[in-house]
């Protein structure tokens, strides 16, 4: 019996590495043949398959990956022999084989299998392809990963895990669980985070005597005095950069200012499109003050690279951009070593507060699934306190989970994680994409092709906020 | 259908006043036709799944309130407000009426007009001086031939982003040219030096934000990609013309001037049609370029960007559709009017 189970397991495991089988009939055929569970999981952990396409995704086995990870308590055994399918990551993302090592914890642990797909590249295409599965209410995927912006888009498909991971959701971020619940349905549970973060040249500030900048008063003034003094010798350098061009980023640095300064959300809470308000606009103004003075001209047409690109060089003395930019700091050699980051500066105002843009991406549970029970204990061993400790100290992803950043883990493994914690504690705004829910896309577009307006001088703050409220009311009117 | 050509029982030939040279069928010649009928019959199916359906189709959904992922877009009455769930039907024209009182959409014809225009006659004067180049008799030319051809293979979105980068105002090496280089290489030159490195500018041009920059900076990316194409016409048409024609005119006394513009001209007129029509109608479709430039910018926004974005950002396809027909008006009349040129070039 032992030896034919083991010739059985062996030409398993031939087929499964060969591609001929996918993860998923693989633990079926296994189940099925007597194979014991360890087993089948030591074969998925040593053993990856060749794909027929995206060879570059197909992650070298690397031993060590998520060798840190601690599998939390209190996971369900009952469903063992299930199978579920996930979209998590991209072909691009090089956290493939931590994702492989802890999935095969996850299936040593409670017997539930997964396979593990990846999605597009970019955020746009995917969310295609996930609403051509929604809109054939396929059962194929039974755990997708979705953007912060999306859960007003796929709230309609997804189960609600409010209730059956009410004890898990109470330990993310606030904020991130709210902008994830649509009308009482929690979409998806917090996986990973991003936020916008203001940059700065430590030795700059220093030779210039300036303090690390409150207010966007004091980063326009400190910008400009040592743009001035640097000019001298590097006629390339500029002040400031953030991401002026008219797409998604523009959304997300325009937000920034203007809930900095007090000036609301787009669209409120409760629906009303609040855009058109005195505080908004001159927030507005004053970042189209920057534009040709402490920021390049074209700033206007920069992305997240264009930033990178200057600050990387050198050219930069402040900069707007999510976390990514700290690690790619380090390795360039103009500034590593020279740079620290801060939530982004206060407008002015009474209603005046930090304000830092979320990104990052959520787990949730396709209402088509016929595989509810196992797809949730997957999200809560994927989104728990343990799997984000691991992930934050061996992949640099930030979590969601407060207690998480303070993880003496992750402490050893990155100084630049836990400080973190006040931006995602004290400023951490979230577009308005529950409310507009799958008009988002629309509102954003419509947002910032206005605010690029403004930066470009086309129009002043005031009259780009009228025809903002005026584009905006009308989508909303259908 | 296909029948309906063959003309009555053969058995009483019918022999149409006017039309006698025409010859009675033979049972032979029916069966040709026939044979004829079945062999292009799998093209005319292919160009009506692939063509016309899909046509029809547009034509169709541009008259309804249909959603891409969902049935119909419906009135919300506000944010915050569910769905309340509707039928698709029909709207009549309230999807162009939206498109033509739309400014967006009005300034996106005119820039696509201004692209298509400016591109297309660039590249159609550089593509032609860059044929008569490769097709007169010089050393290696086969592999400028092959050379020439190298930005035309590389992907848009590849070489868009590559000039943008050049582009750059910070960074960019054609600043850096205008600005560093240059002025100090003309300055080596004697007498004319100081006045020349005038010509260039002092400060970085931001190529990519300035409205007055914008659509030229595209455009000559474009240019830059297609003119080996236009050249690939081009030379095509050149190899055609009979050499002799040329010696026969230089011994008449023909100038070279007078050669290019009463014989090579004339007679490249079926090829530069082409090229034309093909140039044209890919270039009133301009996507690429601009999006990877600009971005969803409004002052750079064309026909094809803003039929993207109401599709992917507002999952109207109704309005979609009627974009893409009017798109496709717009090409249809542009084909029409170079038919007619080729026609009359026929006559």
């Amino acid at each position: 019996m032992q030896g034919k189970n083991s010739t059985n397991a062996t030409r398993l495991v031939a087929d499964y590495v060969s591609g001929r089988l996918t993860r998923r009939e693989m633990i079926r055929k296994a189940v099925a043949a007597g194979v014991s569970v360890p087993a089948i999981a030591a074969i998925l952990a040593g053993a990856s398959p060749r794909r027929a396409f995206a060879q570059d995704a197909t992650p070298i086995p690397d031993p060590d990956a998520a060798s840190t990870l601690v599998v939390p308590s209190g996971l369900r055994t009952d469903l063992s022999g299930s199978s579920i399918t996930a979209v998590l990551a991209d072909p691009t993302d090089p956290n493939g084989p931590f994702l492989e090592g802890a999935i095969a914890k996850f299936t040593e642990a409670t017997g539930i299998a997964v396979e593990f797909q990846r999605g597009e590249r970019t955020a746009d295409a995917r969310l295609q392809a996930y609403r051509q599965q929604f809109a054939g209410q396929s059962a194929d995927i039974d755990v997708y990963q979705i953007d912060v912006i999306w859960p007003g888009v796929v709230a309609e498909h997804a189960v609600n895990l409010a209730e059956p991971l009410a004890d898990l959701a109470a330990q993310h971020f606030e904020a991130i669980v709210q902008n994830n619940t649509v009308e009482d349905v929690l979409v998806g549970i917090p996986w990973f985070t991003d936020a916008g973060l203001l940059y700065f040249r430590t030795d700059l500030l220093e030779k210039h005597g300036v303090t690390a900048p409150t207010t966007w008063d004091e980063l326009t003034t400190s910008a400009q005095a040592i743009q001035d003094a640097e000019r001298a010798d590097n006629p390339d350098f500029y002040g400031y950069a953030f991401q002026g061009r008219a797409y998604e980023g523009l959304t997300c640095n325009g937000l920034e200012w203007q809930v900095s300064n007090g000036g609301g959300f787009i669209v409120e809470s409760d629906g009303t499109v609040s855009i058109n308000n005195p505080q908004a606009i001159e927030a507005f103004d004053r970042a189209r003050s920057w534009v040709g003075t402490i920021a390049p001209e074209g700033v206007t047409t920069y992305a997240e690279q264009e930033t990178l690109n200057l600050w990387t060089a050198g050219n930069l003395a402040f900069a707007r951009n999510w976390p990514y930019m700290f690690a790619a700091s380090q390795e360039a050699p103009a500034v590593a070593g020279k740079v620290d980051v801060s939530p982004l500066p206060m407008g002015t105002g009474d209603a005046a507060r930090n304000a830092d843009t979320l990104g990052g991406w959520q787990l949730m549970v396709s209402k088509y699934s016929e595989n509810q029970e196992p797809a949730i204990e997957f999200i809560k061993f994927m989104c728990s306190p343990e799997f984000q400790t691991a992930f934050a100290a061996e992949q640099s992803m930030l979590p969601t989970i407060a207690a998480v950043y303070d993880a003496q883990e992750v402490a050893e493994a990155s100084e630049f994680i836990p400080r973190l914690k006040d931006v995602f504690q004290g400023g951490a705004v979230a577009r308005p994409s529950s409310v507009t829910g799958d008009l988002y896309p629309e509102v954003s577009q419509a947002y910032s092709q206005q605010l690029n307006q403004v930066l470009t001088g086309d129009k002043d703050g005031a009259t780009a906020a009228a025809d903002m409220e005026a584009e905006i009311s009308a989508i909303a009117g259908g | 259908m296909s029948q309906q050509a063959v003309p009555a029982p053969l058995s009483q030939p019918t022999v149409q006043p006017g039309k006698i040279s025409e010859v009675p069928r033979s049972s032979w010649a029916k069966a040709r036709e026939r044979l004829a009928w079945l062999l292009v019959a799998p093209s005319i199916l292919i160009v009506a799944v692939v063509a016309l359906y899909p046509l029809a189709q547009s034509v169709r959904l541009s008259f309804t309130n249909a959603g891409l992922t969902t049935s119909c877009i419906e009135d919300r009455g506000g944010f915050g407000n569910a769905r309340a769930g509707c039928e698709r039907e029909y709207v009549g024209f309230a999807n162009y009426e939206f498109l033509l009182a739309n400014d967006q959409f009005i300034t996106a014809f005119w820039n696509t007009v201004r692209f298509t225009v400016s591109s297309v006659a660039i590249e159609t004067v550089l593509g032609m001086i860059v044929a008569l180049i490769i097709n007169s008799q010089f050393k290696a030319r086969g592999l400028l031939r092959t050379a020439i051809l190298i930005p035309w293979a590389i992907p848009t979105v590849v070489s868009s982003r590559l000039w943008a980068y050049m582009f750059n105002d910070a960074y960019g090496v054609v600043n850096d040219l205008l600005v560093n280089r240059l002025p100090q290489l003309v300055d080596w030159i004697p007498l004319v030096g100081d006045n020349l490195a005038g010509v260039f500018p002092e400060q970085k041009i931001a190529f990519l934000a300035r409205p007055e920059w914008q659509m030229p900076t595209a455009i000559a990316v474009d240019v830059w990609k297609t003119t080996p194409f236009m050249a690939l016409l081009l030379l095509a048409g050149l190899q055609i013309i009979p050499g002799d024609i040329y010696e026969a005119s230089t011994v008449d006394g023909a100038s070279k001037w007078q050669q290019f513009w009463q014989m090579t001209l004339p007679m490249l007129r079926p090829a530069l049609l082409v090229a034309l029509i093909f140039r044209t109608l890919d270039a009133f479709r301009v996507f690429d370029v601009i999006f990877v430039m600009f971005g969803n910018a409004s002052k750079t926004l064309t026909m094809a960007i803003f039929a993207q974005q109401t599709l992917v950002n507002g999952d109207r396809l109704g309005r979609t559709s009627a974009a893409s027909v009017l798109i496709f008006l717009c090409i249809g009349l542009l084909v029409l009017v170079y038919t007619r040129l080729v026609k009359l070039e026929e006559a």
